[in-house]
């Protein structure tokens, strides 16, 4: 049989063939999964997010315009999806920073040792990141996220997240002081 | 200790750190599973809709007769109309009745 082209799928889930929407999810959900990764603090809260994209995704699939492609829709869906279950699930953000394992106490000592002999590719390095990005707020969080770590432009992360540039600017000047704010907690924590 | 230079750092850990896009098995089934579990429900929001439309339609055909029978020539009272005759035939019991009183 002849494979369907995506927008013939889309075309059969509008005329209520729900089954056309199979292929669709298996075609993006690599694509989902990784993006979700990015933003969610566990790996047991990833597929359940997963799960709540497609399920919006399938609602509101009446207000997907064909101009775009359906990825970008998608991504937009799956960031605004993320960015919901993050504010809807605040975690307590205060704890201290004394539970460092040892080879994070071990990274950050070598850091304030000497800077440059700490490399940015080093587990403990990747796992006291994830301590700082899970302290931080939900928007905080995810403006870090796509700006910092995935290098997007401002104009990018307006159109992920639907909001105005001047706000993503504010919050993105906001987020880094957070994180600074939180880093000084942490080396204080350490060292005092 | 230098907060610009730290904060740097493990920005560029998280950078290097390559995202797992491993999707877990059968995930689109489950997915399509789930869609089909609500989409069940919604028969009677189809049922409810087409209540709707059929009571619409029963609106427009009896306002097309009210406007037929009041736009089109009204027939001549004749003993031939039939809507009379069927009248007399109805009612002939409650007329005889009537005149024997």
């Amino acid at each position: 049989m002849m494979e369907r082209t995506e927008a013939e799928l889309i075309s059969a889930v509008l005329k209520g063939d729900a089954a056309s929407f199979e292929p669709l999810v298996q075609k993006y959900s690599p694509r989902v999964f990784a993006t979700v990764r990015r933003h969610a603090r566990r790996e047991s809260e990833v597929e359940d997010i997963a799960q709540e994209v497609w399920l919006k995704a399938f609602d509101k699939l009446k207000s997907f315009r064909s101009e775009a492609p359906f990825e970008h829709w998608l991504m937009r869906m799956t960031v605004r999806t993320c960015y919901d279950f993050l504010r809807g699930h605040k975690r307590n953000r205060e704890s201290s920073f004394t539970d460092l394992s040892e080879p994070e106490s071990d990274w950050l000592e070598r850091f304030v040792a000497a800077p440059e002999s700490a490399s940015d590719n080093a587990d403990a390095a990747k796992l006291l990141i994830a301590r700082v990005l899970e302290k931080l707020s939900p928007p905080a969080r995810l403006v870090i996220t796509l700006l910092e770590i995935e290098d997007r432009s401002v104009k990018e992360i307006a159109e992920l997240t639907g909001w105005s540039v001047p706000l993503v600017k504010v919050r993105a000047f906001r987020a880094r002081a957070e994180m600074r704010k939180i880093l000084a907690k942490m080396t204080k924590d350490k060292y005092l | 200790m230098n907060l610009a230079e730290l904060q740097k750092k493990l920005v560029a850990a998280a950078r290097a750190e390559v995202v797992n896009d491993r999707v877990p098995y059968a995930f689109e089934k489950r997915v399509t599973a789930l869609i089909a579990s609500r989409v069940a429900p919604q028969h009677l929001d189809l049922w409810v809709c087409g209540l709707w439309r059929a009571a619409i339609s029963c609106v427009a055909v009896a306002l097309l007769c009210g406007a037929w029978t009041l736009f089109t020539p009204a027939a001549s009272a004749g003993s031939d109309d039939l809507s009379q005759n069927f009248e007399s035939t109805l009612l002939a019991a409650v007329d005889q009745s009537d005149q024997a009183q």
